[in-house]
């Protein structure tokens, strides 16, 4: 579990949280939003105990992230967007460098899931194009199988059949104890797989639920009339998109993009509606 | 009201699979791929597919042989008849009629055809 409790952070005089609190259970995968600069890579570096709270606590199994004690360091694993990548180096060499450290991780995983993203991990890095960077990043990080993943940004880059591909390996992660982490802004990509859904913004959390509870909340239309106590409109081919309150109209399928515009704009009313 | 409906995901892939049993893709007694397998394929969440097993199970048109899998009912083509019937006459069928009315046309128009 990730224990994320009075949280104060700042770049020097720049204030990113001031006093959020959050819980991530394990064995999920997570999907955490928020607009540009909200702070989502920083909260992911605190996670992985890459910057100390100013005030707060961030805990992981009950251990103080920033103290980086070795049995919370072996268990979490964070995959930044752009990771700065030694010259010459292979992707089997990269993962061999990082293995040591992490018990659970397994060469075997690594080149199945080099094999189901159709890359080679024998090939230098600085030959590859940035997908293929990508994808053989993310196969390293997965084969590191630590207990929490964290991955920022992990579609940036990928073409269209390697989306379906990482989706694929991603499924078939779940439900297998392990607690992954996605901040993203392509939502599209990761839309029926992210659940429970996170969605931040300056200084609070807005939502923190479950797609199951979400969609016992708000109720998604597709393609009909703009309704005018919607929570949030957009047009849409065939109509509009309306976000309401759910009253007993059933469960629908959630527009991931349409729940984010909708609880920016009414962060109160979500926040009345989900306590 | 216009009222659009889009059933969620776990309905969606409900919908699949009854498809594929009454397409007679999936026989009585056959066994249906795993909840693992159903996710990775379409590539979500196995939650989901698990919800959907969950609700097939509970209409009676899988059940589950513990330790072994899921399974199609013997009588499954008929519970999902059924359900579609139920479904078509309190949703399709009065979507169907107002547009009929819309478009000023009347059974005896459509009986001509």
């Amino acid at each position: 579990m990730i224990e994320i409790k009075d949280l104060l952070f700042a770049y020097g005089k720049k204030s990113v949280f001031d006093n959020i609190s959050l819980r991530l259970e394990s064995g999920a995968v997570y999907g955490l939003l928020g607009e540009n600069g909200v702070g989502k890579t920083t909260l992911l570096k605190i996670v992985s105990g890459l910057l100390r709270p100013t005030l707060g606590c961030c805990r992981v199994d009950g251990e103080e992230c920033f103290d980086r004690a070795p049995s919370f360091l072996q268990s979490v694993f964070l995959l930044p967007d752009e990771v700065p990548l030694p010259d010459n180096a292979t992707p089997d060499a990269f993962f061999n460098d990082l293995a040591p450290f992490y018990p659970k991780q397994s060469g075997e995983m690594l080149r199945n899931m080099a094999k189901e993203l159709q890359v080679d991990t024998s090939v230098k890095f600085n030959v590859m194009s940035f997908g293929q960077q990508k994808k053989a990043l993310l196969a390293c990080a997965m084969a590191l199988n630590t207990d929490y993943l964290l991955l920022d940004e992990p579609t940036n880059g990928l073409d269209i059949p390697s989306k379906a591909d990482f989706r694929r390996l991603l499924s078939d992660r779940i439900g297998q104890g392990q607690t992954i982490v996605i901040s993203t802004h392509q939502v599209k990509d990761v839309e029926n797989l992210i659940d429970p859904i996170i969605i931040i913004s300056n200084n609070s959390v807005l939502l923190n639920a479950s797609v199951e509870r979400i969609t016992e909340k708000l109720y998604f239309e597709y393609g009909g009339e703009q309704h005018p106590e919607a929570l949030y409109s957009e047009m849409m081919p065939g109509g509009y998109l309306n976000v309401l309150v759910n009253n007993g109209m059933g469960e629908s399928q959630i527009s991931i993009e349409g729940l984010f515009n909708a609880v920016l704009r009414n962060a109160a009313t979500i926040k009345n509606i989900f306590d | 009201m216009d009222f659009k409906k889009q059933k969620p995901i776990y309905q969606q892939i409900a919908d699949t699979l009854c498809e594929r049993i009454v397409g007679g893709e999936l026989a009585a007694e056959e066994r249906v791929p795993s909840v693992r397998d159903v996710a990775m394929q379409l590539g979500v969440n196995p939650n989901t597919v698990m919800r959907t097993f969950d609700y097939l199970q509970s209409a009676e048109i899988i059940y589950n042989k513990r330790g072994v899998g899921y399974f199609v009912s013997s009588d499954a083509t008929d519970r999902i008849l059924a359900l579609r019937r139920k479904e078509f006459m309190e949703e399709d069928l009065p979507a169907f009629v107002q547009k009929m009315n819309m478009l000023g046309l009347t059974f005896d128009d459509i009986s001509k055809m």
